[in-house]
Parts: structure tokens; sequence; C-alpha cells
């Protein structure tokens, strides 16, 4: 079981560092902004991994808050790339 | 109590003039002034009898007890010399000074405050027998000289001569200052007298020399030695009464005190022998030779001032060799000493008048320059007889004090072939002959200096006034001066035994204990096999020729260069410090803050190598090492090639979002190591601050705009040396201080009590808010202020842009 779990861990980052080469590599800044939120989602996956392979709960509560900075952050970069700013203050324009 | 009060009545009354000259506008508020120092010459005149007879008086006002500081005034032969003459001249100063200053057009309220401190400082100089309080009123010179010379502070040449004053005596001060306090340290007691008691003890010690190289810049500074003469000459910028007291009797010969009083602890080291003597000669020539050259008249005076106190201070240096020889020598040289105190009288005498005179004629024709006065003698009949008797004392010509002072100079030049000591016996030799060399320069000058002003042609049209004789009350001073230059030659000896020869026990304590043992007579005539006889004979001879063919020989003048002069040199030294400096600090001051950084971090790099290399400190142990998990080591290449990509992306985007990832992965990096509370918070505080970058974004240029201009984000090799050694240096403290642990950690306790103690469970917490809870507080205080600070500069970016006003983009 112990094995099995470090294969996968293995394979989350393996996939993690995939997903920084296209970080690096872009073309596109929605390419980028991809490539972070599925790093959030492989960090999620690794911790909770993690957590199973160390025996304790106390990292539950980082997946959650994981969960959802990785959404907040890629609606904010969307939000950023679509209108240039993120919080706005007029709302009819 | 009553010498320490003497000494600050001066300034006491100095708090009653401005009043004076407010409310008693009618009356010259000089007459007021005159009481003081009147006052204080019958004070101190009382005293000359029982000093006379060997006694001394003491007399001391705690300052600051705890450090062992006091005010002590002690009077022996020498101060009280000092203190007669800075008041007896003061009289006649003020006297002068009362005709002298216009009631109406002059501040005279501050003249006479300046004056008066000025004469406490002076009287606490000369008495103070604490090397601090000596200290401290020896900086109350200079600053009350520096108001005097300013007096006319709307003249450039005032402030210029004022300042060049200050800083010239201010550093012989601050080094002196220094003498002192190695004294001080060496001799565990800051009295003079108690360390006069030890001083061969104190010449052994290493740092002796040093305390008199230092304590002779004071005196050389103060005094105008050779080379720091040269703020004397532009002092003359001052009222002529501040030039006949301060320049010529009082501030000039605290320097020649200092080497006076110093003498017995100073004088056992041969390097204090050939400083004194041989600086005093070379400015006794220097002084001379230049004196010649002025066409001012307070110039000529200037210089004159300079060389006789050259004269002085070498005679003070051929008296310290009485230290060094035993015998009939000792007489010999003591004799040196005793000419010095004799020609340090007469100097203020004659020295007094001639600057009292140079202001009458400044005052009744309206110029000082010598090339437009002459033939004031029919006009200016009682002044002229007057300069002549001053001038020719200054020569040194029969039937005046000078003359005696002079042989006795020469005497004590040529004594120095009996010493064979450090080479006196060959190089000795010199200095008789600079001696009989400056004399007759001396003697060229006080004739240029009387006859170009009173004989030759009256030039009406050149002058600004009409030249008419000074009212009486200005000649009353330098006529007593005259008259004393005569009276001093016919009973020199009085002088001799009232003034000198305590001074002179004071001075040499070792050979005399009590005035009457000095044997000195002074004589007129020495008979014919004086060789100081044939030596005055040649130097009239010679100086009178020299003296006819003047405008001969005057040419050689123009060929000394003046890039070579001192002042020349001096102003480059000020403007070296004022532009020069400037200039230095703008080379590394740019304003840019990349460099400043990379001050800082080289000089990181470097204390850290060199503490590193010199304490041996680096040392790897690989002992208490844990595990490296796979993991671990795709973690970190993560991290490292997410660093990569901010150093080496060409959009701001990608750095931004690259930094986001490299928190991400710190975060990872928590929770590997186990600590969930920190990986809340790192990814919480990540993701906010990629937010802030994401919100300034919109406002930064594009990196590639800079790009064009080459200027930023190039590669620079300066930039990645220092980066790369940062980065080594941090990794090697790192290591060394992982491999050598001193002291065992606390946190066992932390674990042990933090449930039955603090009653939790997370220890993490318990240590931020009970443990610790302070820093916590803290840091809650800098959030506070750093959002309040936020919402301030938003909102006064807001206000600047609603008030219309254009905000600076810098």
């Amino acid at each position: 079981m112990t094995t099995f779990l470090w294969v996968i861990v293995v394979l989350v980052s393996i996939s993690l560092l995939g997903f920084l080469y296209r970080l690096v590599i872009g073309p596109t800044t929605p390419d980028r902004v991809i490539a972070l939120d599925a790093i959030g989602v492989g960090l999620i996956t690794l911790i909770g991994l993690i957590s199973i392979l160390f025996d304790t709960e106390f990292f539950l509560e980082v997946i959650l808050l994981l969960a959802i900075l990785s959404f907040i952050g890629t609606v904010a970069f969307s939000k950023f790339t679509e209108k240039g700013v993120i919080i706005q203050r007029d709302r009819n324009s | 109590m009553s010498l320490i009060f003497a000494i600050f009545t001066p300034i006491l009354i100095a708090l009653l003039i401005p009043f004076l000259f407010k409310r008693v506008p009618k009356i010259h508020t000089g007459w007021f002034v005159l009481i003081v120092p009147v006052a204080l010459v019958s004070f101190y005149a009382t005293y000359l009898p029982s000093i006379m007879s060997g006694s001394t008086y003491i007399d001391e006002l705690p300052w600051i007890p705890s450090l062992g500081i006091s005010f002590i005034s002690y009077i022996d032969g020498l101060s009280l010399l000092f203190s007669l003459l800075i008041t007896g001249i003061g009289s006649l100063v003020v006297l002068y000074s009362i005709f002298y200053l216009d009631k109406k057009k002059e501040k005279l309220g501050n003249f006479y405050v300046y004056l008066l401190i000025f004469m406490t400082a002076m009287l606490g100089v000369v008495q103070s027998d604490h090397l601090i309080s000596l200290y401290f009123f020896w900086e109350l010179t200079s600053i009350s000289s520096f108001l005097l010379i300013g007096y006319w502070y709307t003249r450039d040449g005032s402030r210029f001569g004022a300042l060049k004053s200050m800083m010239i005596t201010v550093f012989g001060g601050l080094m002196m200052l220094g003498g002192f306090l190695i004294l001080g340290i060496l001799g565990d007691t800051f009295s003079i007298r108690e360390l006069i008691a030890q001083t061969t003890t104190l010449a052994t010690h290493d740092l002796f020399v040093w305390a008199l190289v230092l304590v002779l810049l004071g005196a050389f500074t103060k005094s105008a030695q050779f080379p720091f003469y040269i703020w004397l000459p532009d002092a003359m910028e001052a009222p002529t009464p501040v030039s006949a007291y301060l320049h010529s009797a009082t501030m000039v010969k605290a320097g020649l005190y200092l080497v006076a009083r110093f003498t017995p602890i100073f004088a056992v080291s041969e390097v204090w022998v050939w400083l004194v003597t041989g600086v005093g000669i070379v400015t006794l020539l220097w002084g001379s030779f230049f004196a010649v050259k002025q066409t001012d008249l307070k110039a000529i005076l200037a210089f004159s001032t300079v060389s006789q106190l050259g004269l002085i201070m070498s005679l003070l240096g051929i008296g310290s060799i009485a230290y060094h020889v035993s015998g009939d020598l000792v007489t010999t040289y003591t004799f040196a000493t005793f000419a010095a105190i004799f020609h340090l009288i007469n100097h203020a005498t004659f020295k007094g008048s001639l600057f009292m005179i140079a202001g009458i004629v400044d005052h009744e024709t309206g110029t000082r320059d010598i090339r437009k006065l002459g033939g004031l003698m029919s006009l200016m009949p009682v002044s002229f007889t007057i300069a002549l008797i001053g001038s020719l004392s200054m020569a040194g010509v029969p039937l005046f004090n000078g003359f005696l002072s002079k042989e006795m100079f020469l005497d004590a030049t040529l004594s120095l072939q009996h010493f064979n000591l450090y080479a006196m016996d060959t190089w000795g030799i010199l200095i008789p002959i600079i001696a009989w060399v400056a004399s007759v320069f001396t003697f060229v000058y006080s004739l240029y200096f009387v006859f170009h002003t009173f004989r030759g042609k009256y030039k009406p049209e050149q002058l600004p006034k009409k030249a008419h004789e000074a009212p009486l009350g200005m000649l009353v001073s330098p006529g007593i001066l005259a008259t004393l230059v005569i009276v001093i030659f016919f009973v020199p000896n009085f002088l001799g035994n009232t003034f000198v020869k305590p001074a002179v026990v004071a001075i040499q304590p070792l050979t005399y204990a009590v005035p009457a043992d000095v044997g000195f007579t002074i004589k007129a005539w020495h008979g014919f096999d004086s060789i100081a006889l044939y030596m005055t004979l040649g130097i009239f001879l010679v100086g009178f020729v020299l003296y006819k063919l003047l405008p001969k020989w005057t040419a050689i003048y123009q060929a000394i260069p003046s890039k070579l002069s001192l002042n020349k040199m001096y102003d480059g030294l000020m403007n070296f410090a004022d532009h020069g400096t400037n200039r230095i600090s703008s080379l590394y001051m740019t304003g840019s803050i990349r460099s400043y950084l990379l001050y800082m971090f080289a000089a990181i790099i470097m204390l850290l190598a060199s503490t590193l290399w010199i304490k041996d400190a680096f040392v790897i142990s690989f002992d208490n090492l844990a595990p490296i998990r796979f993991f671990e080591i795709l973690i970190s290449i993560i991290l490292v090639v997410g660093t990569l990509t901010i150093l080496f992306t060409k959009s701001r985007l990608t750095a931004i979002i690259a930094l986001g990832a490299v928190g991400y992965t710190v975060a990872l990096f928590f929770i590997i190591f186990k600590a969930p509370d920190l990986a809340l918070t790192q990814l919480v505080i990540e993701t906010v601050s990629v937010a802030l970058f994401l919100g300034a974004f919109y406002y930064l240029p594009k990196l590639n705009k800079h790009e064009k201009g080459k200027e930023d984000r190039g590669f620079r090799l300066g930039n990645f040396i220092i980066a790369l050694g940062v980065g080594v240096m941090v990794t090697l403290i790192a290591i060394s201080s992982h491999s050598q642990k001193l002291v065992p950690s606390i946190s066992q306790y932390y674990k042990d009590t933090v449930y039955s103690e603090a009653g939790g469970g997370n220890i993490v917490n318990v240590i931020l808010v009970d443990y610790r809870g302070f820093d916590t507080l803290f840091e809650i205080s800098v959030l506070t202020i750093a959002s309040l600070g936020i919402i301030g500069m938003i909102t006064v970016r807001l206000a600047k842009k609603k008030g219309d006003r254009k905000i600076e983009n810098k």
C-alpha cells in the first residue's frame, strides 16, 4: 500500500513538473494561468497523499484552503486577462 | 576665591554691556569697559612683590567634581606676567578703541562683549592649572578672536579672515586636546604642576612623543608659527584695536605661553628642543623675509609679528636645552629663556604701539596702502615720533628696548656651539646665521615701515581723506607704550627683576628655586670682545644698504611662484574640502538604489567571508542530517525552475505567475516538513500577494520597454557575481551553523508543557499567543500600520488628483 502511494506521489510530482514546463514555456498568458490552476489541483492531490502517508489529519484544512484559493486565483487571473483589472471601481462600464 | 573671580570678571561685566550700550548712548561704552582691565591690572599688580620673592598662589573652583575637573587659578611668575600683559595692554587698547571706534556708526555693544569674553578666555588660559579648563579657555580665545576678526561682518575679507583663523586655530586646539588627554592618561592627573613632578617617568612612555607633538601643534597654530602663520595676515581685517591686542600682544602669545608652561614637562625630550628651536627659527626668517614684500601697513606688522614670535619660540627652544646639560652650561641656556621672556615683553610694547599707529594712519588718511602714503612726517609729528620709536626698537637699534633683547637673542644663538648633543654642534651653526639674516630683514622692514609712511613725497591726490594729526586721546595709548620702550632700555634690570626672573623660575624649576637665584643682569654694553656686537653692527650696515637698494631687489619676490605659497595650499585644501569631497561623494552617491544595494551586498559578502576565513569557522558535518527523500528532490527542482523562470522571463506577468508557483511550492515544503499552520498562512498570503502584484500590474511598464534602452534586466557581470556571492555566503553560513550546534534547543520544554501549562493542543498557536504573545502583538501593530499607510497613500494621491495638481511621476 505504502509503495503504491509513493508511486502515485512520484507520478503527481512528475505531472507537476509537466505543468511547470507549460507555465514556463507559455506561450500565451491563458496557458500559464491554466497551468497554475492545474498546479493547484496537483498540489491538492499531493497534500492528500502526503496526509495519508504521514498518517495525519492536520493537512486537510490546507486542501480545502488550496481548493478555494486556486479557484479564486484562477478567476482573478481570468478577469485580469479579460479586462485588465481585477476589481472594478465603476460597475456600469 | 578672588583669583577665580578675577578671571571671570570680564565675562560677567560683558553681560551688562548691551544694556549700557542701549540705555546710555551718550557716553561711549568703552569708558565703562575701561574700568575692568584697569581694576584687574591693579589687582594683579598687588601680587607682584610676593611673586618676586618666589611664592605662588592657587585658587580652585570645582566644576565637575565627579570627573575631577575644576577651574584652578595658579599664579606664578609666568602666569602673573601674562595676566599683567593681558590686562595692562587691554586697558591701553580699550582706551585707544574709545577714540578709534565711532559710537554712532559702530556696534560697540558687540565689540566690547567680544573683547571682554576674550579677556576672560586669555586670563583663563594663562592661569589654568587644569588641562581641561585650559583647553576650555583656549577654545574660548579662538571663538572670541573669530568674532572679533569678523567684526565688520559685511565685508568679504573679514569673514574670510575670521573663518581662516578659526579653521587653523581650532585645528591646533583639537590636536592640543589630544595631547592633553594623552598626558592626563599617562600621568593619571590633569594638573600641570603634578605632571611636572613626574616628568621623568612620563618621558619613558611611548605615547610621550605623541603628546609632545600634539601639544606643540596647538602652540604653533595659535602662535602663528611656520607653516600655520597664514591666518595671521588675513586676521588684519579686524579693527585695529583688535589687531593690536589679540594679534600682537596676547592671543598669539598663548602658544608661547603654552610652550613655556610645558617646557618642564617636555624639555627632557630632544624632539622638543629640535622642533621648538627649528620651527621658531624658520618662522623668524620666513616672516621677516616676506614682511618686506607687503604693501599694507598692517600686513607688514602681521608678518613682523610672525617673525618676532618665531624669535621668541626659538629662544624658548634653546632655553629648553638647559634640561640636557649640566654644570655651567645650564646657566648658558637658561639665559635663552630669560631672553625669550624679556623679548616677549618688549615685543608687546613696541608692536602694540606700532599697530595703534597703523590704525591712526588709516583713520586719518583713509588708507593703509604704503604705496599711497608718504610725507606724513610734518603733518603727523607725534604719530611719526611714536612710529619711529617702535620701528627702531623692532629693528634692534640702541636706546630702545629691542636692542637689548636682540643682543641677548644673538648671544643665545651663539651659545649653541657649546652644545654637542643631537648634532647641534654641526647643524647648530646654521641657527646664528639664520638669526643674523632674519635680523637684517627685520631691520629693512622696520625702516621700510616707518620711512615709507612718513617720509618721501606727500601725495594728497591719492588719499581718500585730508591727512592731519590724530586726536590726543588716540595718541595716549601708543604714547604710553612708546615711553615704555625707551624706559625699559634705561632700566632693563628693574623689568628683569620684577617680571622676567619669576617667569624664568616657572619655566626652569629644576635650576632655580626662587627668582633671586636667577643671576642674569641685562647690559646694554657687552664690551668689544662680544661677537653679538659685531653681528649687530653687521645687521645695521647690511640692512641699511639693502634698505637703500630696496626697489632694486624687491623683484625677487615676483620670482617666487604664487602657486607654491602656503595660502594657495590652504585655499586648495579648503576648496578640496568643499568641492572635492562633494565630487567624491557624488561619485558613489548616485541616487540609484541599485548601486546602494550593490555596496550593501558587497559589504555583506566581504564581512561574512572575512569573518569566516579569519575565525576559521567553516565546518561541514554530516552527522545530524536527515535522509533525503525522492519527492523532496522533485519539489526542490520545481522550486529552482520557478525561481530561474522569474530571473530569465521577458514578461512581467510570467514573472508574477512564476513567483506564485514558487510560493505554492514553499507551502508544499511546509507540508512535507509537517508545518500545517505555516502552510495555511503561506498559501493565503501567497495568493493575496500575487493578487496585489496583478493589481499593480496595470500601472507598471512592460519589461520590453526598458530593454530597448538596454537599461533593465540586461545581464550584468557585476550583479551576477554579487548575487552569486551572497547566495554562496548565505549557504556557507547556513551549513556551518547547522554543523556546529553550540547549545541544545529549548523546544522540549514547549512540547512537555503545552497542555499542562497553557491548556492548548496546537503548539504553534500556543507559542504565538501564550508563550511569546508579545511578538504577536507587535506583528499585529505592523499590519495595522501597513494598512493605515496604504489608506493614507491612496487617499493623499486621490486628493491631489482632485485638487487638479499634477502628480509627479518619477
